[in-house]
């Protein structure tokens, strides 16, 4: 398990190493000089010039990226060109409101959304399934921001019983959570459902019925555990795609986390900090994803062999498992 | 002989989404939509872009069966041509994604050993970077304009379609056909192209048929957040972002273009669960 857990670690490396080098030849191929925007229209080429030599943007592309790399591994994640504060400083500060929303949405869905999928299951085709199904596959068609703003206008300004931005206390973070955690929650209860399903029809169940247990007893002691894996999986992918939506939800309820901090350097073009706001962002999924298979390989002693005896996994299952990952982004 | 089976997979799948109401009607929405598209000049009632001051925020009227937004513009008409926008957005950016996913996965499928491992290795960085985080990143720094929000999404999507495309190839690949076709000293892009991209990609149009939902999605948060469609052209997401002004006084501005999207979203997530059936029945649960 150790073994596992040192091997994904090294395994993110490349990856980071791969991701700062993309950004950088994304920021490098696009037209508008960051040396022109930090003085403004006003600045003579000559200016210009000076601050691009400055800050070493002629050097070759290589040599930048070493530069980036080597101040990272001195923690130095740059300066921004607006605030000319160090991005690692900005970035640390608004990092427990990120982390706050992420993980509070991630709950709330998880803890909806499986229940709901259970009860589906469990009632199939009847009216409660039906309705269930129905009501997700609303909530995931649904654009969050939208539905963020519909919140805002029934109960902040509505209702009133909620501040309709800010995030001064637990109060104001209730609507961006919900906001966050919609789709997502129908997602896991499709998802749940459908593992359910498929579990309930397995042989064992039949047996755990046939020996007289209670049918709850059969679903949430012996279907649950096996139904769980799945979700588990789907729950890693749901982090991206809460760290994507914390871009506009962190904009819409005026959260002052790494969200509207990436939102704002996009507008202003500050490449440091969007060089370095993507590394982090993909970074903190990275290190998700990570923690989720480690629970994963815990949970399931199927797969923890598969990872000490290093068997080879079918196609087919590798199908399944991608056609699962995929869905949920 | 080739053509002939095809066709009668076709038939058959059909056959089966035929039975699914559900299905059937979510197709004929997602036709409707692209009619509408298509037609949106002679539908719409009013210029989308034509202002009049002393109907600003006004209520719906016969004129008028919406209202008019903050700057007297007919609601509807809007509307109308604004699914242009997001059915490009969808269609367009899944295309893209598609056609790039499948190559990627059927070479590294069929290959196999370094040309697969290298190729699965950089879509791991690739899909390290949040989809949404890499679309607005890409969006931004290309420029926002429509075209610029269709590659964005695009690519974003891209390592979904390639995975999916990768593990069915790789099912395909041992098949006996493909042993005859190499018999017949089929040349590796033939084999591909004839045998294993048609074989391999029934998983992926279930796929395909959600991804245009999640990019008409998408498209709507960059045109909210401004990095898609420009204005005045209107957009779904758009108009909810210019809604925002007079959400207090006119919350219904926001209402309809969300619903639009909603719509569309729902039609293509339907239609994607009742063709997963057709294509597999024994799925279906």
């Amino acid at each position: 398990m150790v073994r596992f857990v040192i091997k994904r670690l090294l395994m993110l490396i490349p990856v980071l190493l791969g991701i700062s080098l993309v950004v950088l030849i994304l920021i490098d191929v696009t037209p508008g000089d960051p040396a022109r925007m930090m003085l403004g229209a006003q600045a003579t080429q000559e200016q210009v010039n000076a601050l691009r030599e400055e800050l070493g943007l002629n050097d070759p592309l290589p040599v930048r990226y070493g530069r980036f790399i080597w101040q990272l591994l001195h923690g130095d994640l740059g300066t921004s060109l607006m605030t000319k504060r160090p991005v690692a400083t900005e970035m640390w500060e608004r990092f427990p409101y990120t982390l706050t929303l992420v993980v509070l949405g991630t709950t709330l869905s998880v803890l909806i959304g499986i229940p709901i999928g259970i009860y589906a299951a469990v009632h199939q085709r009847t009216w409660k399934d039906n309705t269930a199904i129905f009501l997700a596959l609303i909530s995931v068609s649904m654009p969050s921001f939208w539905f963020a703003l519909l919140l805002i206008r029934f109960f902040g300004v509505y209702l009133g019983w909620l501040p309709v931005s800010g995030v001064d206390d637990w109060k104001g973070w209730v609507l961006p959570s919900v906001a966050m955690a919609l789709g997502l929650t129908a997602l896991i209860a499709r998802q749940m459902r459908s593992d359910m399903l498929e579990v309930l029809r397995q042989d064992f169940i039949t047996t755990a019925r046939a020996k007289g247990l209670s049918e709850r007893r059969v679903v949430y002691r012996h279907a649950l555990k096996n139904a769980m894996i799945p979700v588990i999986m789907v729950i890693g992918g749901i982090f991206g795609v809460m760290l994507g939506g914390s871009l506009i939800t962190e904009v819409i309820y005026s959260i002052p986390g790494l969200g509207q901090y990436i939102m704002t350097a996009l507008y202003n073009r500050d490449y440091p900090v969007i060089q370095s706001g993507i590394l982090v962002v993909s970074g903190m999924f990275a290190v998700i994803i990570l923690i989720v298979d480690v629970i994963f390989a815990l949970v399931d002693p199927r797969i923890r062999s598969q990872y000490t005896r290093k068997e080879k996994r079918k196609a087919g299952r590798q199908l399944a498992k991608e056609t699962k990952t995929v869905e949920t982004t | 002989m080739q053509k002939r089976r095809k066709q009668s997979r076709l038939h058959e799948v059909w056959h089966q989404l035929k039975k699914n109401k559900v299905a059937v009607v979510a197709l004929f929405i997602l036709v409707l939509l692209i009619l509408v598209a298509i037609f949106a000049p002679f539908l719409a009632p009013h210029p989308y872009e034509k202002q009049n001051s002393k109907l600003a925020n006004a209520g719906p009227s016969r004129e008028h069966p919406l209202g008019n937004d903050r700057l007297g513009r007919d609601i509807l008409s809007r509307l109308i041509y604004g699914t242009r926008q997001s059915m490009q957005m969808g269609i367009v950016s899944v295309a893209i994604a598609a056609v790039i996913g499948i190559l990627i996965g059927s070479v590294a499928g069929y290959y196999g050993g370094w040309v697969d491992n290298l190729s699965m290795r950089l879509l791991d960085i690739y899909q390290a970077i949040p989809m949404f985080l890499l679309s607005v990143s890409l969006a931004a720094i290309l420029g926002p304009s429509l075209r610029n929000a269709i590659i964005a999404l695009g690519i974003g999507t891209v390592p979904g379609y390639a995975r999916i495309m990768r593990a069915s190839v790789l099912t395909v690949r041992e098949k006996e056909y493909i042993e005859a076709a190499k018999a017949i000293n089929a040349s590796d892009f033939r084999i591909i192209w004839k045998y294993i991209i048609p074989n391999a990609i029934g998983p992926l149009i279930v796929q395909i048929t959600m991804g245009v939902g999640a990019c008409i999605l998408a498209g709507s948060a960059l045109s909210f957040i401004g990095l898609g469609v420009q204005p005045p052209i209107p957009e779904w997401g758009a108009m909810i972002s210019d809604a925002r002004r007079v959400m207090r006084e006119h919350p219904t501005h926001a209402l309809y273009p969300g619903l639009c999207v909603m719509i569309s979203v729902l039609a293509c997530n339907l239609l994607g669960d009742g063709l997963r059936d057709a294509l597999d029945p024994r799925l279906k649960n």
